[in-house]
């Protein structure tokens, strides 16, 4: 026996070079597959398969052709959307909406006044978009602006007055004393020494007399700009007084919205805190505010401030109608806003507060230089979602009585001039694709820093 | 560190003011005089307006005649005999009604549409998911009023009634169903159905420990279904149907006889139900998912087929994760039910804190007394809640 | 103690204003006067009675007496801020000096005199609380309503009335209340009940909103007494007298004779009553803090009652009211005014 018989032994045939790669059968892989295993993968789930499609598909063209292709969309009044003043089937009409629109975005304020309220229009998708967008520059600015700057130009701008135009004035002789007083701290910093500690005096004084103190004196600058421009529009154009029973639709809704969200993020944070604190009356006094504010509805809330809120305070301070649904919102949204907060600072490791500690940080600077900011940003997420539900809540006050912009619907859906049988649908669908468009608009922003903070926190 | 000292050594003491120890004192000292001093003041102003607005005071008002009339009531309640007491209890009953079917409602419909986003069917997942997103992203009382308005106003006036099945009538004044009525040895099937219950419960209870002993199983909801459903039909045909119904039927303007269900209720039921249903749906798939997927892989290579898997082993884990946020929806809807006043529904807040309040005029003691009740329910539920999920809990080793 | 809430509460009203009578010396007259506004409460809506148009003006019955006031301490009816109130809110706007008067069709009941801590002026509105049908019900008296649902705005008088009659009359019914009168309305137009009940002249004036107000009636009934006035807080007299005195001033004036038109003329009058009323002889108007031609003005600028009547209610309106008890005494009325002497 050789090996070489073996080796000369003939093949019939051998394959030389490797096979091209072929598609997987179809009943494994591509659409085909696809739907077999998704949609008829047994019995069951066949049944279900068609049961939506059935569904989806008695549904949707008959949504489609009464929003979109038998809506009337121009006319003057509701004869515009009567089916047999038109001679045809109607749908939603859009021409009711068209006409209210203003009356839907500023409710009853005066019509030569309202480039003020879109000013503030403006001014908050500043504000928000500022804080929002994470790689937005000078975020500090950014929250001076949102949490003082913006509410105190909103109040301006929109109640206007005598009231407002001193407000102004005040902000503007603040801001000059404080410039004044940090354009002498630049050149003689010395002055402030003792409050510095020779360390940071030092470090201070390394820089040119231009550069120190740069933070503060950016915000000073900031708002003297903003100070300075309301100041004239209130001198030249005139800042005339709107009353609060004027303001209305989505410019209400907006302000509770701000004013829940300006107001709930601070007080949030001192309750998260205080909740957290070792003190047992400050987390005592804490736990009781949080858990009453949470046991009850929003709505006995305002009842409260709308009703109960003049008796606790002496007549004459008897607050403003829309002021009082604003501090119940705002006391609600707080407490909630303190349990997202919580949730965050509870979630920072251990190793945080000692590290601060050890550095040998006080309580508030341990706080305000390492907990908080990374506390906060991971919370993102919770602080937008409660935000949303604070935002779908706005729609309470309606039940108050003031007129946000679901009222203004409602207000207009017993009008006659515009009392057809699709009225009412066409009124509750653009309500709907307003507070849609908001909320799921946030939902989403939540989930992209969501997914963000993951990434980071992957290793 | 010097060894030859035995003395501690002692840390200079700097001003008390830099002491952790007494700042904390200083600061509850501080916070608490504030929130007395608000509480005080509050109360003193209040003290001082009623006076001056010749408000009454006091809970004398509750056994003051009503003088109002109330539709829905679970117990009896009429203008001429009730008091703002007694509407106070007709409204509170409102509530828990609505609350208790709506929760039990929203459960199931949560957890099916939870399981269903996370359904391998594509089709299914995507309506789950749509119908989750449009409920969620839109506020509650905007949904009330669709149902309300849109969905139930519609309906044909009594006399063009929808027939429905076993006799039941549908228009716009409401849902009429038959009212039975328990002729002599009816109280029997009744009787029968409790009986049926319990026994249900005494042989799922041996039938468990059976299984945990030898391993072998018993038909739990076949025995259940006998028991429940034919035990008291049996009753029933025995004791030579006892049972008569009255049917609803036109008089005047409205039906008369049967049980009326009242457009106001199923609006917010409809509303409260699909709402919070959208909220548990995402609650529940955050709790399966929390389920490691090698739990799911083992029962699969145990042979488990796909329901048992999803019933013995990735349920009774996500449960732990869904519990505490489970509850919190609970109670939310229960809060929720207050938007009742919005749609004329009389819950608790719509007839004592909108019709009382507004007859009698106190308003410090009808919103306190209503704040108490959800405060009351809330901490309760909240009580029962985590029992519930301590027990839960323990299961883990 | 008040110092402090108040303090505390400043901050907080820097968001949107405290719109509060200020705390001074004098009654409610001087801090008006001083203010240079009248604080007015009026009907959030209610067509004839007070109703803002499209600008924002109001107009109607109650506004006309807030304007009447305005004219009479100030000789200028605009200078009047009327801030609407729902049925709910307007008692405790008015007891917490939120607005110095509730002008907005409220019945004068001797409780809401007595223990609400109020005081009322008198009735520019005599009422009752009616029904309204549907047309093709086929129904002509409330007495045929046995078995009917019933939609009615909850915490008002009409609630109780309704209650109260349906017991009387032993009929049953149904109750559906609703926290607005919008929701009410819409309720009912709906067809959720078959009867809307509010005070007659409400009926009138939310049928003008329906879409097609011939298809319903109003029934004959009036089930309840509602003297509907102006009402100011109790423990001001001079300020009670000054709304009174100008309602007054202008029934007096319509059973005088005086008009818009013809006041000036009234001037040169030698009527003693006239000359009275007009300012002309006597110092009535400084007895009421005000000035002798308070009346005077009040007719120049807004008119008497009758022509304020037709012009808001009556004929000259859309709601076409008769008179009817609204009339004056002399006409077989019930509106039937002191004399100015």
């Amino acid at each position: 026996m050789t090996d070489a018989t073996t080796e000369m032994a003939p093949y019939a045939f051998v394959r030389k070079e490797t096979l091209e790669q072929q598609a997987a059968p179809l009943s494994v892989a591509g659409p085909l597959a696809w739907v077999r295993n998704n949609l008829f993968s047994g019995p069951l789930n066949t049944l279900l398969t068609l049961l939506c499609v059935y569904i989806v598909a008695t549904s949707l063209p008959e949504l489609i052709r009464f929003y979109f292709i038998d809506a009337v969309w121009t006319g003057a009044n509701r004869d515009a959307c009567l089916a047999d003043k038109v001679g045809r089937p109607v749908g939603a009409c859009w021409a009711y909406v068209a006409d209210r629109l203003q009356y839907f975005i500023y409710g009853s304020y005066p019509i030569s006044e309202r480039w003020r309220v879109n000013i503030v229009f403006a001014m908050f998708a500043l504000g928000v978009v500022w804080m929002l967008w994470t790689q937005a520059p000078k975020k500090k600015l950014g929250f001076f602006y949102f949490f003082v700057l913006m509410p105190i130009s909103a109040y301006v701008l929109l109640l206007g007055g005598a009231g407002a135009e001193r407000l102004v004035r005040n902000g503007m002789v603040l801001s000059l004393a404080l410039a004044a007083i940090y354009v002498v701290l630049s050149f003689v910093p010395q002055l402030v020494g003792f409050y510095l500690g020779s360390a940071n005096l030092a470090v201070v004084q390394e820089a040119s007399p231009l550069k120190r103190f740069s933070g503060p004196k950016q915000l000073i600058l900031f708002a003297l700009v903003v100070f300075g421009a309301l100041g004239v529009l209130a001198s030249s154009i005139g800042l005339p007084r709107v009353d609060t029973g004027l303001w209305g639709g989505m410019t209400v809704t907006f302000l509770i919205a701000a004013v829940g969200i300006v107001f709930s993020l601070p007080f949030g944070i001192l309750l998260a805190l205080g909740r957290r604190s070792k003190l047992p009356i400050i987390q005592l006094i804490s736990v009781i505010f949080i858990e009453f504010v949470r046991g009850v509805p929003l709505i006995t809330v305002l009842f409260m401030a709308n009703t109960m809120l003049p008796l606790f305070v002496p007549q004459e301070y008897s607050p403003d109608r829309l002021l009082r649904p604003l501090i119940g919102v705002a006391m609600f949204a707080a407490a909630y806003m303190a349990e997202v907060i919580r949730g965050g600072l509870q979630a920072m490791p251990k190793g945080q507060y000692e590290g601060a500690m050890s550095l040998g940080l006080g309580y508030w600077s341990m706080m305000r230089l390492i907990i908080l900011p990374q506390a906060l940003r991971i919370v993102i997420p919770g602080i937008v979602n409660t935000f949303i539900g604070l935002f779908k809540d706005t729609t309470l006050v309606t039940i108050v009585g003031i007129f946000d912009f679901l009222r203004t619907i409602e207000a207009t859906l017993v009008d006659p001039t515009w009392a057809t049988p699709t009225t009412r649908a066409t009124g509750y669908a653009f309500a709907a694709v307003f507070y849609f468009l908001c909320c799921w608009g946030m939902s989403r922003y939540s989930i992209s820093v969501e997914k963000r903070l993951a990434a980071g926190q992957k290793r | 560190m010097s060894t030859t000292s035995t003395e501690p050594v002692r840390p200079g003491r700097a001003s008390l003011l830099y002491d952790p120890r007494i700042r904390g004192y200083i600061y509850q000292l501080a916070l608490l005089a504030i929130v007395g001093f608000l509480i005080y003041s509050a109360a003193s102003n209040a003290i001082e307006n009623l006076r001056a607005q010749k408000i009454a005071s006091g809970f004398g008002f509750w056994h003051n005649a009503s003088g109002f009339d109330v539709n829905q009531k679970l117990i009896p309640y009429d203008a001429s005999t009730g008091t703002y007491g007694r509407a106070f209890y007709v409204g509170l009953l409102n509530t828990l009604l609505v609350a208790a079917i709506g929760i039990v409602l929203s459960t199931f419909l949560g957890f099916f549409v939870g399981v269903a986003r996370l359904s391998s069917n594509w089709v299914v997942a995507k309506i789950a998911m749509v119908y989750v997103e449009i409920i969620r992203n839109l506020p509650l009382l905007l949904q009330l009023f669709f149902w309300y308005n849109a969905v139930l106003k519609p309906l044909p006036n009594p006399r063009q009634s929808i027939q429905l099945p076993a006799g039941a009538l549908l228009n716009n004044r409401g849902l009429y169903i038959p009212d039975p009525h328990l002729g002599p040895g009816g109280s029997l099937i009744i009787w029968a159905f409790l009986i049926g219950i319990a026994a249900t419960l005494v042989f799922r209870h041996w039938a468990r420990k059976q299984q945990a002993a030898t391993g072998k199983q018993y038909p739990i909801g076949l025995v259940a279904l006998g028991l429940v459903v034919l035990l008291p039909l049996a009753v029933y045909f025995a004791t030579g149907r006892p049972v008569s119904f009255v049917y609803p039927e036109l008089a005047g303007f409205n039906l008369r006889g049967g049980i009326q269900i009242f457009p106001e209720f199923v609006a917010l039921l409809l509303g409260l139900t699909t709402y919070t249903a959208g909220f548990i749906a995402e609650v529940v798939r955050a709790g399966i998912l929390a389920v490691s997927k090698g739990q799911t892989e083992a029962a699969n290579a145990l042979g488990l087929r796909a329901g048992p898997t999803l019933k013995l082993v990735v349920i009774p884990q996500a449960m732990r994760v869904i519990i505490p946020p489970l509850t919190s929806n609970y109670l939310n809807l229960t809060k929720n039910s207050s938007l009742a006043v919005a749609i004329g529904y009389p819950d608790l807040v719509q007839v004592f804190t909108g019709t009382v309040l507004n007859q009698t005029g106190q308003a410090v003691e009808v919103v306190a007394i209503t704040m108490a009740v959800y405060l009351t329910i809330s901490l309760v539920t909240s009580l029962f809640m985590n029992i519930y999920n301590r027990r839960m809990a323990l299961v883990e080793r | 103690m008040k110092k402090f809430m108040g303090a505390a509460l400043i901050a907080a009203a820097g968001v949107i204003g405290v719109s509060a009578a200020q705390a001074q010396g004098g009654g409610l007259l001087a801090q008006v006067k001083s203010k240079g506004v009248l604080t007015c409460g009026v009907g959030p809506g209610l067509a004839g009675f007070g109703m803002p148009d499209a600008q924002g003006n109001w107009s109607g019955l109650d506004v006309d007496l807030c304007r009447a006031i305005a004219a009479a301490i100030f000789n200028d009816p605009a200078k009047v801020k009327f801030i609407p109130l729902s049925s709910k809110d307007r008692f405790t706007a008015l007891q917490s000096g939120e607005v110095d008067l509730l002008s907005r069709n409220t019945t004068w009941t001797m409780s809401r005199d007595t223990s609400l801590g109020l005081n009322f002026a008198g009735v520019n509105y005599y009422d009752g609380q009616g029904f309204m049908v549907r047309k093709k019900l086929g129904v002509d008296s409330a007495m045929k309503l046995e078995g009917a649902s019933v939609c009615t705005q909850q915490g008002t008088t009409t609630e109780l009335n309704l209650a109260d009659f349906f017991r009387t009359n032993k009929m049953k019914y149904e109750v559906v209340a609703f926290a607005s009168n919008d929701e009410t309305v819409k309720a009912y137009e709906s067809g959720r009940c078959d009867a809307f009940t509010t005070d007659a002249s409400g009926l009138y004036a939310e049928r003008l909103k329906l879409s097609t107000p011939t298809d319903h009636i109003v029934l004959p009934e009036i089930i309840s007494k509602e003297p509907l006035g102006p009402v100011v807080r109790h423990g001001d007299d001079l300020w009670l007298d000054v709304v009174k005195w100008t309602h007054n001033a202008m029934l007096n004036a319509e059973e005088l004779g005086i008009t818009k038109a013809n006041v000036d003329e009234m001037l040169k009058s030698e009527n003693p009553e006239i000359k009275r009323l007009v300012g002309t002889e006597g110092k009535f108007g400084e007895a009421i803090g005000l000035t002798n031609d308070w009346a005077y003005r009040i007719v120049k600028h807004i008119g008497n009652y009758g022509e304020s009547f037709e012009r808001n209610v009556g004929m000259g309106s859309l709601l076409k009211i008769a008179r009817g008890q609204n009339a004056l005494w002399t006409k077989g009325g019930l509106q039937y005014a002191p004399p100015i002497r």
